[in-house]
């Protein structure tokens, strides 16, 4: 088995009024000088065949339209 | 005019999907595990947070077994209905363009919208008439439509805006007010706010019988 990573994003572009959220809290908290916060998922798992994963991610792990995902091994 | 509510585990609107429906026709239950409409004509596919809306909302929903046959179904001309999270059903499924993304607040908002009618000649609006406005609940925090701009401009292009939230209404920020769309053809629609929650006077507005209303004017 193969433990593979996927980091799924929102597409550059669409709103991300979580990420803003974030964006805006750390200031209030003194952490200053950070812009562009984004937030998504991290979907982990072991997999026989790591070739498939890009399969997983079009059909149900991510939804293209409005996420882009990254596959890390 | 029978129609078939789906209920999926997770589902908590179909009941009064049931009741709206039985106003205007005969209605039973369609269940998610079952690839069987039982020989309805219209599907509605109803609110709630469909196997607990992990992952995205209706991503795993999209697969259930009933729905291959509503794919079908819709494919042959079959009236359908996605109401909230009906609709993002429909959306995953591909069933319609576009996406819901979370409410521009992040909050779970639940008020009475106004909606004007831009299309009354789909299957499900066909007893409105376009520019009027129909009041109706909506209740979500996933609910600001969302498609690339190419896409909302073909979807104007070709009538496919069913409903727009009125000025100070979109609550939800979805792309150019749209509440509702239908695919190229008319006969499966989908949207947020929740037609079956207003067909009674006695809860401020029976409006949304409209949308029930109108599909069981189809021939069957």
């Amino acid at each position: 088995m193969t433990r593979v990573r996927v980091l799924i994003r929102p597409k550059a572009g669409i709103l991300d009024p979580q990420g803003q959220a974030v964006e805006r809290a750390l200031p209030a908290l003194g952490f200053e000088g950070v812009a562009h916060v984004h937030v998504g998922r991290l979907v982990e798992l072991d997999v026989e065949d790591s070739s498939q994963v890009a399969a997983m991610c079009e059909r149900l792990l991510a939804n293209p339209l409005i996420e882009d995902y990254e596959i890390q091994s | 005019m029978k129609f078939g509510v789906v209920r999926f585990p997770g589902s908590c609107d179909e009941v009064d999907a049931l009741i709206a429906a039985r106003r205007v026709g005969e209605a039973e239950l369609l269940w998610h595990g079952d690839a069987d409409l039982k020989g309805v004509d219209a599907v509605i596919v109803p609110g709630g947070f469909s196997y607990g809306d992990y992952l995205r909302v209706g991503a795993i929903a999209k697969f259930a077994p009933v729905m291959g046959e509503v794919e079908r179904f819709a494919a042959r001309g079959g009236l359908v209905l996605g109401i909230c999270n009906g609709f993002q059903v429909l959306c995953e499924a591909g069933l319609l363009a576009g996406a819901l993304l979370p409410n521009t607040s992040l909050k779970f908002t639940c008020r009475q919208v106004s909606l004007e009618v831009v299309n009354a000649s789909t299957s499900w609006t066909n007893a409105c008439s376009v520019g009027e406005t129909l009041s109706i609940p909506a209740k979500h925090t996933t609910g600001r439509y969302y498609a690339p701009d190419p896409v909302l401009d073909e979807l104007e292009a070709n009538g496919q805006v069913v409903l727009r939230y009125r000025a100070g209404e979109n609550f939800n920020g979805s792309a150019r007010d749209i509440a509702a769309v239908s695919n190229h053809a008319g006969n499966v629609v989908g949207l947020m706010p929740h037609p079956e929650h207003a067909v009674d006077l006695l809860t401020g507005s029976a409006d949304g019988l409209r949308l029930f209303e109108s599909a069981a004017r189809v021939p069957a």
